[in-house]
């Protein structure tokens, strides 16, 4: 469509979303989706690194087996907002709200999401929230853990656990607002002959993920209400000493948390595919059957929660129940690994950095999936439970998996946000020294989890400590690997090369129009008669020339 | 710094070689597994790299490929959920006569009780070869209570019992961690499991006791005045306790319970809750007046006198070497 001015010399810069408008007004009132796409990005990246320098100090922590570092009251408050902020204000947001605002209307054929001021409002809420919690943790902090369990929560802590209850609760509307919007938008705003089977895998995922948004984030909402409420108000339903049942928490709780991991993963499985398909120049093998696996694990992922509560006090029975279904959602997620594998064979790969980056979140989502189904195995997790075996076990999939994901979508699709390539070299650097660096700090955590330590210690017996050494190394090599992306994003829309409208040649409506962008995505509405992933086409048309890189 | 540092867990009860093999097995096969898509991915990966002149081959799906890979992984997923639930099962299921201690679990200690009168904290003496039930609870917030050795794992929590059993097979000390976040102290919530032969053990126990549980839970039952209700001649205007324990309970709204230790505890702590068939609702609850360690005493009181034979004298039904042999038998 745009073929003849990707190609053009350009003269004059073109106008576009980032050059329409200038000034703090235009932006904080913007109802454009690549704009509000952009104020989420920045807000989530600041979390990130607030997540990420908490973390840290947890690491330097445990270095010793003495807690000698920080007071135990601080100690704890650190990784509970490390949980809080990874959690609520970086993950489940990440890949919705930064790379779905931008792409979901591009990639479907539309001028923008189905209700523009709504999704500002998302993300002012976000911010409300944000703020809420940052405030929450200047003026004395939270020392619950990010789950909150009652009674502790309720009546023990004497820390600010109304407040991160109500931050939290705020930016949970953010995330069922942005769930609305994607689903109306998919719906509704599809460009003529974007049916259904023709829809990039990524929007099937970010179908899925905002489903588990709107039916599992009221939930957590209700969840938070029910414990400020009992901490404010005495009402008795969590403590037992009023009567309540601690054990209704947990499954409050769970019911959502537990599809919550899933609002973090599938975005990332679908950042992944489309990656996969580009870079070794395939449709996805099984098409239907990776966009069904999605639907599937939003379905099994709401009837799965008490796997967390193995040894909390549940039946025996409720146990069987629920181990028997954590391996039917285990199924879906490994179908989708063979899928990936598949259409690797007899492609045409190249190993840019958003490959490198996918084929990280295959190895490390591949080992994060296998030991959970050690954690499904009821023998096994009656000894693995709240050890750091299952810290290993989540961090391999959300950061492993989630994070990975994220990064290699930030590249692939940073030309198009910046119209601007960043230095390959540096960046094929980076995703080598996040796997490295991520191996090197939650392997020795199986290991530890398995030996029995316990999670949420800050002094720890000495035998432990070699362990937790290395994981700590490692973990100073990853904050580099998660430094240098942001260095070189950063330096490259000044001093990057511009970048054509498709650098990888890939398919995907997105890649159609100019980069950046205009304010309303296309020049014309875009008629779609082609298949999702029709490398195939797009080779036999441009002659398989490889892809421009930076 | 590298002294002390140990490969795998000791392995000191008689359900950590049951889980061990469970997870030498789910290692082998997740190492297999692991293999398997590195070696595809790095295989296809160089040979199908990029070269000028070879096009990608499109390839479709298939549907026995996709129906082999999700019905081979599910079943085996089959094995590993049956397995697992197997070790599960039996490590949930305590032997009937096993040795008792009532744990209390409070911010941030481990308060320990024998059935015989011990009492200790943050330290628990057991005998090897003897199966011992935890019946737990907590005076505040939610703890757990985990020895890594035992691969045992119970989460405590307050207001109600939980139950938890092992068999310890090697002498030694072992960790004791509370593994349920509890507030500032709780990585300093460790104690210790010390495993001893039978012979010391018996030594141990012989020093220091204040008498049998169900001892001071007799007295507890007549000072709190029980007694004047609950009558062991069928005249008390409460059901008599005598050979309760264990028995279905026919209550008032028609359901049947049995009387375990978490309906004793409710029936003090909130009498209206399950009333029993055929007794008026006069029993006052006892919420507030009476400590843990006290319903821990009354439930081992009321448990003592429901087998009359042993009841006589608990504390001679505990002696070990008499019920090793039985205790030995009885599982697996
Ligand atoms: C999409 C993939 C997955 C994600 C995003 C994920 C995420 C998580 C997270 C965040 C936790 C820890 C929560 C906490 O306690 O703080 C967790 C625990 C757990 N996961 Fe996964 N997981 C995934 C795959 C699996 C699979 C495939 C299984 C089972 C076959 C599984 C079984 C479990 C179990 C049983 C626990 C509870 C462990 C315990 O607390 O003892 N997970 N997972
Ligand atoms: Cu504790």
């Amino acid at each position: 469509m745009s073929m003849a001015t990707a190609t053009a010399v350009k003269p004059v810069e073109r106008e576009n979303y980032l050059n329409k408008e200038y000034g703090v007004g235009s932006w904080l009132l913007t109802t454009d989706h690549k704009r509000i796409a952009l104020l989420y990005l920045i807000s989530i990246t600041f979390f990130f690194f607030i997540g990420g320098f908490f973390a840290l100090l947890i690491r330097l922590e445990l270095l010793t087996p003495a807690g000698d570092l920080v007071q135990a009251d601080t100690y704890n408050k650190l990784f509970t907002q490390h949980g809080q902020i990874m959690v609520f204000f970086f993950l489940i947001p990440s890949i919705p709200a930064v790379l779905g605002n931008f792409l979901v209307p591009m990639m479907v054929g539309a001028k923008d999401l189905a209700f523009p001021r709504i999704n500002l409002l998302s993300w002012y809420l976000y911010i409300i929230g944000g703020a809420m919690m940052v405030h929450c943790m200047l003026t004395g902090g939270v020392d619950t853990g990010w789950t909150f369990y009652t009674p502790f929560s309720t009546a023990f802590s004497n820390t600010k656990v109304i407040e991160a209850g109500l931050a939290i609760f705020v930016a949970g509307f953010s995330s069922i607002l942005t769930g609305l919007n994607f689903v109306v938008t998919i719906h509704r705003m599809r460009a003529p002959g974007m049916t259904w089977s023709r829809l990039p895998l990524f929007i099937w995922a970010h179908y899925a993920t905002s489903i588990i948004q709107i039916l599992g984030t009221p939930i957590i909402a209700i969840t938070l209400v029910l414990v400020i409420a009992e901490r404010a108000l005495h009402l008795g339903i969590f403590d037992p000493k009023l009567g309540g049942d601690p054990l209704l928490f947990q499954h409050l709780f769970w019911f959502y948390s537990h599809p919550a991991v899933y609002i973090m993963i599938l975005p990332s499985m679908g950042v992944v595919t489309e990656i996969i398909a580009c870079f070794a120049r395939k449709r996805i093998f099984g098409y239907s059957f990776v966009a069904f696996s999605s639907i599937a694990i939003a379905v099994f992922g709401f009837l799965v929660w008490a796997h967390h509560m193995f040894v909390a006090g549940i039946s025996v029975y409720a146990a069987l129940v629920f181990s028997i279904l954590s391996y039917a959602v285990a199924v879906p997620s490994a179908v989708k690994v063979f899928n990936w594998t598949a259409t690797l064979y007899k492609g045409s790969i190249r190993y840019d950095a958003p490959m490198l980056y996918a084929f990280g979140f295959i190895g490390l989502f591949t080992m994060g999936g296998l030991t959970g189904l050690f954690l499904a195995a009821l023998g096994i997790d009656v000894h693995v439970h709240d050890t750091y075996f299952v810290i290993a076990h989540f961090h391999y999939i959300m950061v492993g998996g989630a994070v990975m994901g994220y990064l290699g979508g930030m590249h692939f699709w940073w030309p198009k946000i910046s119209g601007k390539l960043y230095p390959e070299g540096w960046a094929r650097l980076a995703a080598l020294i996040v796997f490295i660096g991520f191996n090197l700090t939650f392997f020795p955590q199986f290991i530890l989890g398995y030996l029995g330590m316990p999670r949420r210690y800050y002094q720890y017996p000495p035998e432990f400590q070699v362990l937790n050494v290395l994981s700590t190394a490692g973990a100073t090599v990853l904050a580099v690997g998660y430094l240098l992306p942001m260095c070189y994003f950063l330096w490259s829309m000044r001093y990057g090369k511009p970048a054509p409208d498709n650098p990888w040649n890939a398919a995907g409506l997105e890649w159609q129009t100019q980069s950046p962008p205009t304010t309303f995505n296309f020049e014309k509405e875009p008629v779609v008669t082609w298949e999702a992933y029709n490398y195939e086409e797009i080779d036999a048309r441009t002659g398989g020339e490889a892809p421009i890189v930076g | 710094m590298f002294d002390n540092f140990p490969f795998w867990p000791d392995r000191a009860s008689a359900a950590a070689g049951n889980v061990d093999a469970l997870f030498i097995f789910l290692l082998i096969l997740s190492g297999l597994m692991t293999l398997l898509i590195f070696a595809a991915v790095v295989y296809f990966a160089a040979r199908y790299r990029r070269r000028d002149g070879v096009p990608a081959e499109q390839i479709e799906g298939s549907i026995p490929l996709e129906l082999t890979w999700t019905i081979i992984p599910f079943a085996v997923f089959m094995v590993i959920f049956v397995w697992g639930a197997v070790v599960y099962f039996k490590s949930r299921t305590p032997a009937r006569d096993s040795a008792e201690v009532y744990v209390v679990a409070k911010q941030w200690m481990w308060k320990l009780q024998h059935a015989e009168g011990q009492r200790e904290i943050n330290e628990l003496h057991v005998p090897v070869g003897r199966d011992v039930k935890l019946i737990m609870t907590s005076q505040d917030v939610i703890h757990s209570f985990f020895v890594p050795a035992f691969r045992m794992k119970q989460d405590v929590l307050p207001g109600r019992y939980t139950v938890a059993w092992f068999r310890a097979t090697k002498p030694g000390t072992y960790h004791l961690f509370c593994t349920q976040y509890c507030g500032t102290q709780h990585s300093s919530m460790i104690g210790s499991i010390v495993v001893m032969e039978p012979a010391q053990y018996e030594a141990w126990m012989s020093g220091g006791s204040s008498g049998p549980l169900s001892a001071s839970g007799e007295k507890v039952f007549s000072e709190l005045g029980c007694v004047t209700c609950h009558r062991t001649d069928a005249q008390g205007r409460g059901p008599n306790l005598q050979g309760v324990f264990g028995k279905p309970v026919q209550l008032a709204d028609g359901r049947t319970v049995t009387a375990d230790e978490n309906y004793l505890r409710e029936c003090i702590l909130d009498p209206g809750a399950k009333r029993v068939k055929g007794f008026q609702p006069i029993m006052p609850t006892f919420q507030g007046l009476v400590s843990e360690e006290q319903v821990n005493a009354l439930v081992a009181y009321i448990k003592s006198i429901a087998q009359p034979a042993v009841g006589a004298n608990p504390s001679t039904a505990a002696v070990v070497p008499q019920n090793e042999n039985q205790a030995g038998s009885k599982v697996q």
